[in-house]
């Protein structure tokens, strides 16, 4: 078994019994059962989930993930103290963090929709919904553990993806509308959409719009992606773009991991 | 043997060891002592590849510390405070430490000696702090590692479970295993320890055997010659004695 392996292992016992975690689940889980108790169709429910998990997902990873990588801190110095490459523990510390807040997701998410035989929600809709909160958080935790590595200090570290969260969530469309209303006689589709695929918030929405035909309620650039990229390329783009914003901070991250001092 | 050579290392402007070079020999307990501040722990976490000096080199038993880290498999480390994850229970802690040193011997005396297995399936996080400094101690014995880092060994553990250690330790060294500890403790030092390392604002001010240090200070324990050090190096700001005028350290 490798140190990434070993890590990962010790990762999932914790936080699989960590009750952060498990209310995660079980939040993700009370909304959607709500929604569709008070007659929401399939489609309705995946939008008004849509909307949790991009104000959520994103908070919880970036919030949860920092005060995770200062609460080990400690732990992390004995795992280093041991015989074990620093390359390899990074992997599966992070791994540690993220799959359990991925698996929380899916099952507090995904399980409405089973119990609900699927509620009527097309099929890819339902997937992209799951995806595009997995991919979210993925790529949060990611930039969280980057933000906690290079800050050394816990209530700035903390603070920095507070305010990390608030410019992908809300001042990041702020600018939008602000671009959008200053140069609108310029043809402003190219730049826009390369400004899209800058926020994984931006993506994730896009991935989830391009499944249904609701684009126009979701933002200007929501409806931007769908109408330039069409249903199929639009999901790769974004599927991709996201998984890129998981890499790089990730990259990032574990350059810092190797080369810090504990 | 463990050979610090011209360690220097700096956080920001600040320079917390200056030109460090000490010998640290087999069968010996090494104590390293000084002020809050002083540079031990980070001269300890050089050692372990916690931290990375500026310059100079640690060898052990003549070979040059490796990055990948395989050296640390003959060291046993013990930090001041044990944190292990909230809700791993005890069993899985020293299983994920045996994980990542597959194959290597066991030495369960001090799981035994403190009881820890009726904590056995107990999380962690709802252990005592003594009941989880227990834990840290014996992992760091577990795998008979022939270089033993005690960073505050009996912080936090009760007189019983403290005496266990003491005398863990003792026998550790009889049986030629290198030891370097860090206390506040000095009466306990005295007892542990055969040299002292005293660092001040990063620089050694002293290394030698607990003897040479009474003979150097006059004094007749080891904590009014720790004053009398303090006291020295903060008027003259002067090295009062350097690695070089250490005697080497016998083998047991």
């Amino acid at each position: 078994m490798t140190v990434a392996s070993v890590v990962l292992r010790s990762g999932l016992s914790d936080l699989a019994r960590n009750r952060w975690v498990i209310g995660y689940a079980a939040a993700f889980f009370v909304i959607g059962e709500a929604l569709f108790w008070f007659g929401g169709t399939g489609t309705q429910v995946v939008l008004s989930l849509l909307n949790i998990v991009l104000m959520v997902v994103p908070m919880v990873s970036l919030v949860f993930g920092a005060i995770y990588v200062y609460g080990a801190r400690e732990f992390t110095e004995m795992l280093l103290a041991q015989p074990v490459p620093r390359r390899q523990l990074f992997v599966g510390l992070f791994l540690g963090l993220a799959i359990p807040l991925a698996g929380a997701f899916l099952v507090g998410a995904g399980l409405p929709f089973l119990l609900h035989r699927g509620g009527g929600v097309h099929p890819g809709a339902l997937v992209a919904l799951l995806v595009a909160g997995t991919g979210l958080g993925a790529s949060c935790a990611a930039i969280a553990v980057a933000i906690a590595l290079y800050t050394d200090d816990r209530l700035r570290g903390v603070g920095i993806t507070l305010g990390v969260w608030l410019a992908m969530t809300v001042l990041y469309d702020a600018a939008i509308l602000a671009i959008v209303a200053s140069f609108d006689a310029w043809p402003l589709e190219r730049p826009l959409l390369v400004m899209m695929l800058a926020n994984p918030v931006d993506l994730a929405r896009g991935l989830v719009l391009t499944q249904l035909d609701v684009s126009a309620l979701m933002g200007y650039t929501g409806a931007l992606f769908e109408r330039t990229f069409g249903s199929l390329a639009g999901t790769i783009i974004a599927v991709t773009a996201l998984a890129a914003w998981t890499v790089a901070p990730f990259t990032v991250a574990a350059r810092r991991f190797r080369r810090r001092d504990f | 043997m463990i050979s610090f050579q011209g360690i220097r290392k700096a956080f920001g402007a600040r320079q917390v060891l200056d030109d460090v070079s000490l010998d640290v020999g087999p069968g010996r307990v090494t104590a390293l002592i000084g002020p809050n501040g002083s540079g031990k722990t980070t001269l300890i976490k050089i050692l372990l590849g916690l931290a990375r000096q500026d310059a100079g080199l640690v060898r052990m038993n003549g070979v040059d510390l490796d990055a990948a880290g395989a050296y640390r498999s003959a060291v046993g480390y013990m930090p001041q405070s044990a944190k292990f994850p909230d809700h791993l229970r005890v069993r899985e802690v020293f299983e994920l430490v045996t994980a990542l040193r597959p194959g290597a011997p066991r030495d369960e005396e001090l799981i035994e000696a403190f009881s820890l297995t009726a904590d056995w399936d107990r999380p962690v996080g709802t252990l005592s702090g003594g009941t989880r400094q227990k834990v840290n101690a014996a992992i760091a014995f577990l795998f008979q590692p022939s270089v033993l880092v005690l960073d505050e060994p009996t912080a936090g553990l009760d007189p019983i479970a403290a005496g266990v250690l003491r005398e863990r330790i003792h026998r550790d060294r009889e049986r030629g295993r290198t030891v370097i500890v860090t206390s506040h403790v000095l009466s306990e030092l005295e007892e542990l320890a055969q040299d002292i390392a005293f660092l001040c604002e990063g620089r050694l001010r002293f290394v030698g055997s607990t003897p040479e240090l009474l003979a150097r200070t006059g004094a007749a324990h080891v904590e009014p010659a720790i004053a009398v050090l303090m006291r020295e190096s903060r008027r003259h700001d002067q090295p009062l004695a350097t690695a070089d005028a250490v005697p080497t350290p016998e083998a047991a």
